[in-house]
């Protein structure tokens, strides 16, 4: 009945030191930064996509390394991008039947 | 063991409750993906009230935003002292990342009151609707983290935690780095990028 | 022979239970009233959703009659418009939310433990509270009848139909917010059985070797999980829109309508699955059973299944193929309706292929099981002429599509319930139904409900438009198309409906007298909630199985002759029972009974009704929710060891497995 897996083991998991969690967080408050500065700075094409860039790494850091998905087991990363990948399909399918994306 | 049914009957190893809380950050993905598509439909539709671009306040609700993604760093040091048991550094932490929540909170408090006296009401237009229904419940999440963080802070003091206190923390820890990645969602798509 | 201890004072008071934990001493009787409304077993919180489901399965029957009255002949007078508008509203809100979400709950909560050898689902108490707020909500979304009448814009409620202008009275503010309680109860339901499948299993039991009912429910609570909060969106735009002034839905503000539908849909396509794949489930244990043969291709009826799951994401808009898309998004729609069919067919191919050859035994539940192939296929088929959109465009509206949605859950959904009522009740109850009674009932049901829903897709095809309150004769048509004929064809075959189900519960009422047990394994049934007593001990199994194969008690009960390849029993039901018994563990230590979910359920309404009446009710609800967050957060789910009795004889050894 009982499982071999120690029930602690996950604790073990989280590779990470405060310094480590103190330097992500230093380069979310630079790319911050990068982003109010579009703000002030005329980045001309490149404004959109980077901003969008700039968004999904910060997302994708704060997912990995704070909420230690990355160092995780894969099950839970499966139950959170289920739903990520789901609402970004179904919301930017559901923007699309408005013509949304061709204004 | 007292928790019986639980624990020891894993098949994966895994805690149920940290299952259930991705469980359920899944979910409100969806949740929160509805209400932003909501407002990038609607954002533009301002049938003569204040534009976006005329009363956002950029620098202001950069600090905000600033101030939010901070208070994940001194939450995830609070999940760091939990796993060392260093009980002085939980509360410290927990408190501060409460206190960083309310600030953020009071930011948005202000923001409404003067977006409020510049002429854009809840039922003003389309863009007044959707832009204050996202940002309150993303307000209204936060504050439900603050009640969690400062209820902790005191049950801690009581030591009277069922379960393990590590794992507690964590899944406050949890739901307020999602609260924070909303945030980030939140503050490119509504607030730099323009109508 | 197991111990199941309980917190002390269960019968005589030796410990009493510590107060330590939040304000209240933690409930613990055993028996009478408190042993159901404080409980946290799965087994009670299931049968307390069957009662409450088929409580709610009467009510929308009897709206359901109602309409019928109305329309069995020209210039109906048995309602008035306005009512008649409320009655398919609740009629449908009822059935699809109150009645087959609810029961396919009863049945997962039930079994799914069972099945997977389990002791209890992952999260007890959030069981017993996704119950009581299922419970609250459904009677709050019914409160609208006696406080001005209930909501009356269809189920789906389009914009700007929901709005006050079209709606002024409170029963669209109960529905909206009526829904939304029932969705957390959903949400809440979700999460516990997704944990329960992925942690709970026994040792051995693999996903691939989990009983194909157990994987049916474990799609639809991922369904329910992603498609849950995207109509709480929706019914919250409604909300704030009804009470707060908000836009969203206002088209002289610039609003779109179609928001609203595309929000609905998007959660309204899945729910379809919701409500249909339970019954895929019920009836996939069924069929093996009562052909004693396994279940064919059952890689194909799960992976079916999940892309059933899958794919009813990308195919919300056909139902809107009528509100102008543009072509590109009525094309896409359009084919992925069709693509869905596919897996469906798979599954239908794969049960029609599991009788093939077998021994079948046409028990109740099997002519249940077989009714819903035959019927939910009539109905499949119409739903793919839907997926043709222009041919849609002429049926959108029509009771063309009423025939369709109610040969695929009344024939599929509703067919299956009660294919599992007659399958699973002397596990529940200890009881076999009357299989007598229950042909009666099967041959009733299945006549009435083709004599009403069949003659729909002629009314529909000759263009009676649904929701239309009432039809005159000189409109009727004339000949074999004569909408008279078929309307009062339909009304007559909804009376025979009627009696079908009340020969169910005449049988329910006939068994419960009857003192005859039922015997331990009935069917020679496949899967393991079959492995234990009927009904089930508190704790389930007295030692929990490890599990080699997939339909494990089969393959407990029978082995294969390696002569002649044929399976050949080497024990009996009984036998494997006693071994168990022999071997018992000891000292199981059950989830405790608690306050907290019911009142933390019962205060959603309060906050509901005060959005409606008074902020100062919805404050009242707040407290109280906050209250009993606490004590919920407080209270261990099983009481700590000190509180239980360690002192019965037998049980000096405090293994604490």
């Amino acid at each position: 009945m009982t499982t071999e897996t120690a029930p602690s083991t996950h604790e073990k998991e989280h590779g990470m030191s405060d310094a480590g969690y103190i330097r992500i967080a230093l380069i979310l408050a630079a790319i911050t930064a990068l982003e109010v500065s579009t703000y002030y700075v005329d980045f001309g094409v490149l404004f959109l996509p980077a901003l969008l860039i700039m968004m999904v790494v910060k997302f994708v850091m704060v997912v990995s390394y704070f909420m230690h998905l990355k160092f995780d087991n894969k099950v839970f990363s499966y139950l959170f991008y289920a739903g990520l990948a789901l609402a970004v399909g179904v919301y930017i399918v559901f923007l699309s039947t408005f013509k949304f994306f061709l204004q | 063991m007292t928790d019986v049914t639980h624990d020891h009957a894993s098949s994966t190893g895994i805690s149920n409750v940290k299952l259930g809380m991705w469980a359920f950050l899944g979910s409100e993905c969806l949740l929160f993906g509805g209400l932003i598509s909501t407002y990038m439909l609607y954002r533009g539709r301002v049938t003569g009230g204040p534009r976006p671009s005329q009363i956002f306040d950029i620098p202001f609700t950069s600090v905000s935003s600033f101030i939010l993604l901070m208070s994940s760093l001194t939450m995830v040091l609070a999940v760091s002292a939990a796993h060392k048991e260093d009980d002085r550094k939980i509360n410290l932490w927990l408190t501060v990342t409460a206190l960083l929540g309310a600030t953020f909170v009071g930011g948005q408090v202000y923001e409404f009151t003067a977006f409020y006296k510049e002429g854009l009401g809840f039922s003003t237009s389309l863009f007044g609707s959707s832009f204050y229904t996202l940002t309150g419940f993303h307000g209204v999440h936060v504050t439900v983290g603050i009640i969690m963080l400062m209820s902790l802070v005191g049950i801690l003091k009581r030591s009277k935690v069922p379960g393990k206190k590590a794992e507690v923390v964590e899944m406050i820890g949890l739901y307020w780095h999602f609260v924070d990645i909303v945030w980030i969602v939140i503050f490119t798509l509504v607030y730099l990028i323009p109508v | 022979m197991a111990i199941i201890e309980r917190p002390a004072p269960t019968v005589p008071a030796v410990v009493t239970p510590t107060s330590t934990y939040g304000v209240l001493k933690r409930p613990v009787s055993a028996t009478g009233w408190r042993s159901w409304v404080f409980t946290v077993d799965h087994k009670k919180i299931g049968i307390m959703y069957g009662a409450t489901a088929m409580f709610f399965f009467i009510v929308g029957g009897v709206e359901a009659l109602l309409i019928r009255l109305q329309l069995a002949a020209p210039n109906g007078k048995v309602l008035n418009a306005d009512l008649y508008n409320q009655m398919f509203t609740m009629h449908a809100t009822t059935m699809v939310f109150l009645f087959v979400m609810p029961m396919a709950a009863a049945f997962a909560n039930y079994f799914v433990p069972l099945q997977i050898g389990a002791r209890d689902v992952a999260f007890p108490r959030l069981n017993a509270f996704s119950f009581w707020a299922l419970l609250f909500g459904g009677i709050f979304l019914n409160l609208a009848w006696f406080l001005g009448g209930a909501a009356d814009g269809g189920w789906f409620m389009y914009a700007p139909n929901s709005g006050p202008v079209f709606s002024p009275t409170n029963g669209v503010d109960f529905w909206a917010l009526g829904l939304q309680i029932t969705g957390i109860a959903s949400l809440a339901g979700a999460i516990n059985l997704i944990i329960t499948v992925l942690n709970m299993r026994a040792p051995g039991m693999s996903l691939m070797k989990m009983p194909i009912f157990t994987w049916m429910i474990t799609v639809v609570q991922f369904l329910l999980l992603f498609a849950v909060p995207v109509i709480t969106v929706a019914l919250f735009l409604l909300s704030f829109q009804r009470n707060f002034g908000a836009r969203f839905f206002d088209v002289a503000a610039g609003a779109d309508p179609l928001l609203w539908q595309h929000l609905f849909w998007i959660f309204g396509h899945p729910e379809v699955y919701i409500l249909i794949l339970p019954s895929f489930g019920i009836i996939s244990e069924v069929l093996p059973v009562f052909s004693r043969k396994p279940l064919f291709g059952y890689p194909f009826v799960v992976f079916s299944g999940a892309a059933i799951g899958f794919v009813g994401w990308g195919v919300w808009a056909h139902h809107m193929f009528a509100s102008g898309l543009g072509p590109v998004s009525v094309a896409v729609f359009s084919l992925t309706t069709m693509a869905i069919a596919v897996p469906t067919g798979v599954k239908i191919i794969n049960w029609t292929l599991t009788m093939w050859g077998g021994k079948l035994w046409f028990t109740t539940a099997m002519k249940f099981a077989i009714g819903l192939i035959v019927l939910f296929t009539v109905g499949g088929l119409s739903g793919v002429t839907h997926s043709v959109a222009p041919s849609d465009t002429q049926q959108t509206d029509t009771y063309y599509i009423v025939a369709h949605f109610h040969y695929v859950l009344f024939g599929g959904a509703v067919l299956g319930i009660f294919s599992g009522f007659y399958y699973w009740w002397p596990k529940v109850f200890g009881k076999m139904l009357n299989e007598k009674l229950g042909s009666w009932n099967f041959w009733l049901m299945i006549i009435g409900l083709n004599l009403t829903f069949g003659p729909m897709h002629i009314l529909g095809l000759q263009g009676q438009p649904r929701r239309m309150y009432r039809w005159t004769e000189a409109r009727a048509g004339e000949g074999f198309f004569n909408l008279a004929f078929w309307n009062m064809i339909a009304s007559i075959g909804s009376f025979i409906l009627t009696t079908g189900i009340l020969m169910f519960l005449i049988n329910v009422w006939v068994t419960w007298r009857n003192p005859k047990k039922a015997p331990l394994d009935p069917w020679d049934a496949r899967s393991l909630e079959w492995m234990t007593t009927n009904p089930p001990k508190e704790h389930n199994f007295d030692v929990i199985p490890t599990v080699h194969h997939l339909d494990e008690f089969f393959h407990r009960k029978y082995e294969e002759d390696a002569t002649t390849h044929t399976m050949k029993q080497v024990a009996t039901a009984e036998e494997l029972m006693a071994e168990q018994e022999r071997n018992a563990d000891k000292h199981i230590h059950m989830p405790s009974p608690s306050y907290w979910p019911i009142v933390l359920a019962f205060a959603l309404p309060i906050i509901t009704f005060g959005i409606i009446y008074s902020y100062l009710i919805s404050v009242v609800g707040g407290v109280i929710v906050l209250f009993a967050a606490y004590g919920w957060a407080l209270e261990s789910s099983t009481a700590p060891d000190s509180d239980f009795e360690n002192n019965t004889p037998g049980t000096a050894l405090a293994i604490h497995d």
